[in-house]
């Protein structure tokens, strides 16, 4: 049979026609059966070697983790370097780090929904996966810093026997528990709400290996009553017990999902009131974060300039964090078709935007200090600059205000090595941003009889470390049993220019 | 009762489209049109009411929002009033961030939920109602299911109307294979 004619066409000729730039989204001239082919060859295929090598890395730092924060529990936070002038240091910083990092997922999946930008639906599904992971590694460190993690149930206003004495709703700390839950349910909603199209897919491909399977063995699959209760019971050869489980929770995840265009009406809906309500919640989230520090009379802390800061320093983070993974993804998962050049220019493009408001609060808490004529702010910010730590300050500016200018060229931004690294530096200075932040601020609070210094302990980096194998070994199930890329979304813009 | 269906499948989202905007036009009963992504104006081409589920989150928004406000005054100035660093029993603008948060949740959770149970989305309905799979509406291809009802119904007319649309194929099936 002839093809029909590709209908990109008749788009690439009304942009020519119109003088627009003609730049197709995916690469390859791809077709609806090219997409779920290419999607589903990384679940069908056995993982690579390099997969294994970095599920053993990942698996064996979460496992460093665990035995860190065990011994942690089993002894009390005494194992860490915390003393009583510095409070909070290295588990909060952890903390706000992995925070941000979500925080790009859910501009791509929402924001740039609702602006209709169709190059996210390249990165959506891996970004939003990103997101569920850092959000579950961001919220194990205030649990485990209770020191009775135990107890965390206390959280929630329940009626209890203790009065019923009810949590203090004034605390941005309780502020923070209902953000971070809301933040971690509504993210798990929305990923998979986008991918029950996939799931219904992948359920069919599954069923139509089967048959094929049925077939070679010489049974009728002709005949489309098989698709009954007992389809799978009554084959007359043994399918293996694992992709006869991979079967069930397919079917049974999918919802039923058949197409239905009755169904597609109301999910479209659906996914547009998620995303309008994912976009004031990303907001929210960090600003209640940054509160946390704004609401404490500490200098260097209490500005009102920290919840826009740290909003726009979270996608800053976050966007490297999704640079860091899609490059790697790319290459070992075979998508190079999917996440184009295009693709890393514009999320290079965003990280050159939120470095800039980034280096721009920087600035603005300088100049602010200076001028307000406020010796204890004056101090803060003269500490943080030429104090003990201002290595770490340095770091910080050098990875989040002076490297990202990098991206201003276009050689950069097409370099995938230089991407990659420069993401590096960037995941490294916004984590050095937290510890300035906090601990700068905390070592020389207001009364000098006071003033202390802190090292992080063995245990503490143990922590940090596992809380990195949590999110690779999550993040690299996720490309092996999921699909990485949207399917149905990617149907949705194939051939269409920008 | 069973009823019979006939089923154009086609290859471009464009013939989908005309296909069931003419089927519409003919008076033609259009059971459903089955897709592997969304169309856009295939609901003005079925002619589909829009959704009412904004309605189930602004509803369930709102009563997230005001439920969880009246619950923090009435734990800090009725329940057990406690005096926190002198600050008013009903401490208005610190009690916005879990308003905000509990109506993003309630909203967007029973949207979710609402969403499952109108869409008759029901795991246990794979098995005996796989639909249209067989046909690749979930990889490639595009279905338009047209019940056999109606004086106006003629077997030979619809299959010529759904020809017009280069059909990949055009197939007769029971109703209870397709819903």
């Amino acid at each position: 049979m002839i093809p029909p004619p590709p209908m990109r066409d008749a788009v690439a000729d009304a942009a020519i026609a119109g003088g627009l730039p003609v730049a197709s989204l995916i690469a390859g001239n791809k077709s609806p059966a090219d997409v779920t082919r290419d999607v589903c060859r990384a679940l069908d295929a056995k993982p690579s070697g390099l997969w294994w090598l970095g599920l053993g890395l990942s698996g064996s730092a979460l496992l460093l983790g665990v035995v860190a924060v065990s011994y942690q529990m089993a002894t009390g936070i005494g194992t860490w370097g915390l003393n009583s002038t510095v409070g909070w240091a290295f588990d909060i910083t952890n903390f706000v780090f992995w925070i941000g990092i979500g925080h790009a997922g859910t501009l791509i999946s929402a924001i740039l929904f609702l602006l209709r930008q169709r190059w996210r639906t390249s990165v959506n599904r891996a970004a939003e996966a990103m997101t569920l992971f850092a959000v579950m590694c961001a919220g194990l460190f205030p649990l485990i810093h209770m020191g009775r993690p135990w107890l965390a149930f206390w959280m929630l206003p329940y009626p209890n026997t203790r009065g019923s004495l009810w949590i203090n709703f004034r605390s941005p700390l309780i502020w923070d528990f209902f953000a971070i839950s809301t933040y971690f349910t509504i993210s798990a909603v929305f990923w998979y709400i986008g991918l029950l199209p996939d799931l219904a897919t992948i359920r069919d491909r599954m069923r139509a290996s089967h048959e094929t399977d049925r077939n070679a063995r010489g049974t009728d699959a002709h005949d489309n009553t098989t698709y009954d209760n007992t389809a799978y019971d009554n084959t007359a050869y043994v399918v293996s017990g694992f992709s006869r489980t991979r079967m069930r929770i397919f079917d049974w995840l999918s919802l039923g999902w058949n197409g239905s265009y009755r169904t597609w009406h109301r999910y479209e809906v659906v996914y547009l009131l998620l995303a309008a309500l994912a976009t004031p919640l990303v907001l929210s989230v960090h600003s209640i974060v940054s509160m946390d520090f704004a609401t404490a009379l500490v200098p260097g802390w209490h500005t009102t300039i920290f919840p826009p800061y740290f909003v726009a320093g979270a996608i800053f983070s976050g966007m490297a964090m999704v640079l860091t993974l899609m490059l790697v993804a790319r290459k070992t998962m075979r998508i190079e078709d999917y996440i184009t050049a295009r693709h890393v220019d514009a999320m290079c493009r965003l990280v050159i935007l939120t470095s800039g408001i980034v280096g721009l609060a920087y600035a603005t808490e300088l100049f602010t200090a200076f001028y307000s004529g406020n010796q204890y702010e004056q101090s803060a910010f003269v500490n943080r600059v030429v104090g003990p730590l201002a290595w770490g300050y340095w770091v910080m500016v050098g990875c989040n205000v002076l490297v990202p200018q990098l991206f201003w060229f276009a050689g950069v931004r097409r370099s995938f090595l230089m991407v990659f690294i420069i993401s590096l530096f960037i995941n490294v200075g916004m984590w050095f941003e937290r510890f300035i932040i906090i601990v700068s601020s905390l070592e020389r609070g207001f009364l000098p009889s006071s003033w202390a210094s802190y090292s992080p302990t063995s245990i503490e980096i143990a922590t940090l470390i596992g809380s990195f194998g949590l999110f690779f070994t999550c993040f690299l199930l996720f490309c092996r049993f999921v699909p990485v890329i949207a399917m149905a979304e990617i149907k949705a813009v194939l051939g269409k220019a920008r | 009762m069973s009823r019979r269906v006939i089923i154009g499948v086609f290859e471009r989202e464009e013939d989908l489209l005309h296909a069931t905007a003419a089927a519409r036009d003919e008076g033609l009963d259009i059971v459903d049109v089955f897709s592997p992504y969304v169309v856009h104006g295939l609901d003005r081409a079925m002619g589909l009411r829009p959704s009412r589920l904004p309605w189930v989150c602004f509803l369930l928004g709102l009563l997230g929002a005001t439920g969880i406000l009246l619950f923090q005054f009435w734990t800090t100035s009725v329940g057990w009033p406690i005096n926190v660093g002198g600050k008013p029993w009903n401490s208005l603008p610190a009690f916005i961030p879990a308003t905000f948060e509990m109506m993003v949740l309630l909203g967007g959770v029973g949207t979710v939920v609402a969403f499952i149970w109108s869409a008759g989305l029901r795991p246990w309905h794979n098995r005996s109602r796989p639909a249209l799979a067989d046909l690749g509406v979930t990889d490639d291809r595009f279905a338009l299911a047209i019940g056999e009802t109606g004086v106006a119904f003629d077997h030979a007319r619809v299959r010529a109307l759904l020809s017009r649309f280069r059909p990949a194929s055009i197939e007769d099936r029971a109703e209870e294979e397709v819903a």
